[in-house]
């Protein structure tokens, strides 16, 4: 693996992206380059920017590189950098932040099974009335891998596996108890809110 | 004493062992846990990546019905936890309530003492490494926790009920978590790691707090085992089923039996089971 990192000559610094992340308290110039969170990121294996560099180019307001990364929606949220670091820059809610800016413009994501998941989720909570039904989400996952090709052998993995759950009580057929009417037009109201769509 | 319970959702399905042996040990810690009224669901991690508004508001819910209910507030996992600290901070804290993890709030010193004096079986020579995860812990601007980098909630239990913790580098090492089912393929890399790293420490077991850390090291092991050809056997206890185990619950069998990785035969071997 490389650093991901583009020739420096190539680049010409734009002001819109970083003064945007400013404004919802990420401060990616605060970056002092000691890329400590790329030597704490358990991921790197599966990026292609190391998240120092998605800093740095962001800083850079280099739009295109790290809202089109692998990287954003291959970071697992797990917290290291931003706990490590040392200028106090929330680098997971950086990429969280890209993430969401990405799918506003309507790109094409690097990593279409990450982006579809997460909007299953949440379509999920949304369709239940306020709580997720693990079951229905891995059937509509399901659904969306099986229209972009089938794998036998993947499947069948799953299945088996789903097998195993249900055969042990652990997944339902049913979801849990349903929210009162009420409880579920405040949840549809956080909906309509949010400009989430599906 | 009587606390606000936030089960969450995967405690209603996938992670129903650690719901029914949670039910089962608070109340011999004389613990009452009132599941919060028409709770939601927190986002988790898609609401974080794709919707910074939902990522908010869902959670907050919980906490105007937690505030309603005016008792503290205890959440078994670890994201639901964090997506609630983090709704907390973004309202600047919470009025005479507080949001604890549930693994925090049972390993408090009067907690530990009081189980001390109840045991009847002690976990002894059983050989475990605690495995926090991510989120009880990081990042500590939003969980207020000290030992973030080496906590000790899960060694501190593991000693009172007379089994031998491990010290191991990567208690709070992620295991991947969210990515379990859009890429299995980086749960693997990240899990077998963590295999590898417990079986150096001398590790025969892991002891969870997170039901998402259970799951992609329970579920997963015979698929990584045949990956990486070789074949591990390292049952994954939530740290309330080792409780009961030790405590006398006479439901321990049944929610063992819930694990893909079978812990009877570890157990056996110990003479606890």
């Amino acid at each position: 693996m490389n650093d991901g990192a583009p020739p420096i000559s190539n680049i010409r610094p734009a002001y819109a992206l970083p003064e945007r992340l400013r404004q919802y308290h990420l401060q990616v110039s605060a970056c002092y380059q000691c890329r400590k969170c790329s030597g704490g990121c358990p991921l790197t294996f599966a990026m292609d920017l190391l998240p120092d560099r998605v800093i740095r180019l962001a800083l850079l307001g280099q739009e295109d590189l790290v809202l089109n990364c692998r990287t954003i929606w291959v970071c697992s949220s797990c917290e290291t950098c931003t706990t490590r670091c040392s200028n106090g820059i929330d680098i997971a809610a950086v990429m969280d932040w890209l993430k969401e800016e990405a799918l506003k413009r309507g790109l094409t994501t690097p990593q279409p099974e990450v982006a579809a998941f997460q909007r299953l989720f949440l379509d999920n909570i949304r369709a239940g009335g306020g709580r997720l039904s693990e079951t229905r989400l891995l059937g509509n996952f399901t659904l969306f891998k099986l229209r972009r090709g089938f794998n036998f052998k993947e499947h069948w993995a799953n299945a088996k596996l789903g097998y195993q759950l249900f055969k042990r009580g652990r997944l339902k057929l049913q979801g849990g108890p349903k929210l009162k009417a009420e409880a579920r037009r405040e949840v549809e109201n956080i909906f309509n809110r949010s400009g989430f769509k599906s | 004493m009587k606390v606000s319970y936030y089960p969450g959702c995967s405690l209603e399905g996938i992670a129903l062992d650690y719901a029914a042996s949670i039910a089962g040990v608070a109340p011999l810690v004389n613990v009452e846990l009132m599941e919060l009224e028409e709770w939601n669901c927190c986002g988790a991690t898609a609401a974080h990546s794709i919707s910074h508004a939902l990522a908010l508001d869902l959670p907050a819910r919980n906490l105007d019905l937690a505030q309603r209910a005016g008792r503290d507030l205890v959440a078994p996992c670890a994201l639901c936890y964090n997506r609630l600290k983090v709704a907390e901070k973004a309202r600047g804290g919470l009025k005479d309530i507080k949001v604890w993890d549930l693994l925090e709030f049972m390993t408090q010193d009067s907690y530990l003492g009081a189980l001390s004096k109840k045991m009847v079986q002690p976990l002894k020579d059983l050989k475990a490494v605690g495995y926090y995860g991510c989120l009880m812990a990081r990042p500590p601007a939003v969980t207020n926790k000290k030992d973030y980098e080496n906590p000790q909630n899960l060694e501190n239990l593991l000693k009172v009920l007379g089994a031998t913790p491990l010290d191991w580098s990567f208690k709070t090492d992620c295991c991947g978590a969210g990515l379990a089912v859009a890429r299995p393929d980086i749960i693997d890399t990240l899990v077998q790691r963590l295999y590898e790293r417990a079986l150096a420490a001398g590790a025969e077991c892991f002891v969870v707090s997170c039901q998402m850390c259970q799951a992609n090291l329970d579920l997963t092991q015979e698929r990584i085992s045949k990956k990486f050809g070789n074949n591990f056997y390292l049952p994954v206890f939530y740290f309330t089923e080792l409780m009961g185990l030790a405590l006398g619950h006479p439901q321990v069998k049944d929610w063992l039996a819930r694990h893909l990785v079978d812990p009877i035969p570890l157990l056996k071997k110990k003479g606890l089971i």
